[in-house]
């Protein structure tokens, strides 16, 4: 059993070990949606939220269905099952009650589904050996961290609409640098929290 | 062994458990209620259930928006004007509007879900479509990739269509369901108890496959008549076809409406095919043309002549024959249908001859 701290798993999560930044996970939605603040906030939170109950839900099947049963080997198309299903659930909810996100998040949204950062949650909530308690903070960190890296490329891109981009790095080619300056800095919180 | 079914087991359980959540989610989520469609202002208005989109909702009352791709969102025919209800435009029309489409409020239909009272605007030709049971009574091959398919119309039993219009034929999916196609209506408009389709076998195409298997007596489904080409009705006015491969369909139509309606109007056909093989309805034509002398008729071959190929007519690309036949004048008009490059080529020279852009149609493919 993993002995660490609910608080170290949840900052930790969120900061040292940025799923971004740390597992360059989801780095593609990361990189196409992070245009606009508020699309790049309405990305984040669907991605929190789904990342959040797909853990909770994963942890509850694999340890209290898959495990007693000896049947870890099947957890991945488990887990995707899962995600897969929530995010449908997801877009008929938004769909129905926040039309323009929506409409603002248009193919990202059912992409979720396809998103390795929640992929990656949910295998290394198992990896890690979290118990419940932690992996609601752990899943709950792991969405906001994502929600926090897209949310400060987000804002860096919009500023930089006023910037002379040399034209060999438009687009993505720029994205992918400040994305590797932000991890190395992310790189500075190793050390304040030790996540085990 | 028993790790494994239990293991099949599991995982059935769990995405059967996974489905019945997103049912009931959808149950209650994804119902919107009845809603009012009105079409043009009120003329017609009826209730359709909410969630679904516009396109199966017109379709369900007989309102044959074209469609080729069925629903998919590829083909950007299903166009409609639609003034109040439809929501925000998605990212999936924006490759297939214009920015004066979108500011005019066109949407593409397979796209428009109802999810409140919504008013759309519908060309009044689009109101008199049909949907056509016809057999099959007569099959030619006319050269060895393309069919001529007479269909005799069985419910309903006239068709009232204008030369250079199409129609949507129903065929079978391999992959389930169904897909439209357009065709060009090759017959003459006075014989409205058949439609004739020219179809050329496309390799892999669904639906050309699905033509080129049908037998005698085989019974197929269309709707129609679409197409927004008209023949200006000035007996003066020359017209001009151009053409090649199964682009032959609509100008057939054209020429024997034109000849039986004005028997003395000019009318200029240049058909352009690669070789000899690709020649076909020249017999036709030559004795149409002893009997109205107005019709001109020329066969233009691109590619050199094989040893065994004999030929007297014009060579070369159909475009340069245009260039030598037609005079300066812009008291014409022209219909050209063929593939791109060749549409481009002809529409210069038309330009060039004297022609406003507006009296030239074209139909790519």
């Amino acid at each position: 059993m993993n002995l660490t701290p609910v608080w170290v798993v949840f900052l930790g999560s969120i900061f040292t070990n940025n799923i971004l930044f740390a597992s360059f996970l989801g780095m593609c939605s990361f990189l196409v949606v992070s245009n606009r603040i508020p699309t790049a906030i309405g990305l984040g939170t669907a991605v929190t939220f789904v990342m959040f109950c797909t853990t909770v839900i994963n942890f509850l099947i694999y340890h209290y269905i898959l495990v007693p049963l000896g049947l870890d080997f099947v957890s991945f198309i488990i887990f995707i099952a899962v995600i897969a299903a929530f995010v449908q659930f997801l877009e008929m909810f938004v769909e129905r009650f926040s039309p323009s996100l929506y409409y603002a998040l248009g193919i990202f949204l059912p992409l979720i589904t396809v998103n390795c950062a929640i992929l990656g949650a949910s295998l290394f909530m198992v990896i890690r050996n979290y118990n419940l308690t932690q992996t609601v903070f752990y899943g709950l960190g792991a969405g906001l961290g994502w929600f926090l890296a897209i949310a400060l490329m987000a804002g860096l891109r919009e500023k930089m609409g006023y910037s002379n981009v040399p034209r060999a790095l438009r687009r993505t080619g720029i994205v992918m640098l400040m994305a590797g300056v932000i991890a190395m800095t992310f790189m500075g919180f190793t050390g304040m929290l030790s996540t085990g | 062994m028993l790790p494994a079914i239990l293991a099949v087991g599991v995982t059935t359980a769990v995405f059967i458990a996974l489905a019945v959540f997103l049912l009931i989610a959808e149950r209650y989520l994804v119902n919107y209620g009845v809603s009012n469609v009105s079409i043009n202002e009120g003329s017609t208005i009826f209730e359709q259930d909410g969630g679904t989109t516009l396109l199966s909702a017109l379709y369900d009352h007989k309102i044959f928006v074209p469609s080729a791709c069925g629903g998919k969102g590829s083909c950007g025919f299903c166009k409609v004007v639609v003034p109040e209800g439809g929501g925000p435009v998605l990212p999936t029309e924006l490759p297939f509007l214009s920015r004066a489409e979108q500011r005019s409020g066109v949407r593409l239909s397979c796209q428009v879900k109802i999810k409140q009272d919504i008013q759309i605007q519908i060309p009044e030709d689009l109101l008199a479509v049909k949907e056509y049971r016809a057999r099959v009574s007569e099959i030619r091959q006319l050269t060895y990739d393309i069919k001529e398919i007479n269909l005799e119309l069985i419910e309903p039993e006239h068709i009232s269509h204008h030369p250079g219009q199409y129609v949507q034929l129903q065929a079978p999916d391999p992959a389930g369901g169904f897909i439209h196609r357009a065709y060009s209506i090759s017959s003459p408009v006075y014989d409205d108890t058949k439609v004739q389709l020219v179809v050329r076998l496309v390799p892999d195409g669904i639906a050309s496959t699905y033509v080129h298997n049908l037998a005698v007596g085989d019974e197929v489904l269309f709707t129609g008549p679409y197409g927004e080409f008209r023949l200006n009705d000035d007996p003066d006015r020359e017209i001009v076809l151009v053409g090649g491969g199964c682009g032959m369909a609509p100008l057939k139509n054209i020429v024997l409406t034109a000849e039986n309606r004005w028997p003395g109007r000019k009318v200029k056909l240049f058909f352009g095919a690669r070789t000899t093989k690709d020649i076909f309805y020249l017999d036709m034509f030559k004795e149409l043309k002893e009997q109205h002398p107005n019709l001109e008729v020329v066969y233009a071959l691109s590619d050199p002549l094989g040893p065994e190929e004999h030929w007297d007519g014009e060579t070369g690309f159909v475009h340069l024959s245009v260039d030598k036949y037609l005079e300066q004048t812009s008291r014409r008009q022209a219909f050209l249908c063929g593939p791109p490059p060749m549409i481009s080529a002809v529409m210069q020279i038309l330009g060039e001859k004297g022609m406003n852009p507006d009296d030239i149609f074209y139909d790519k493919f």
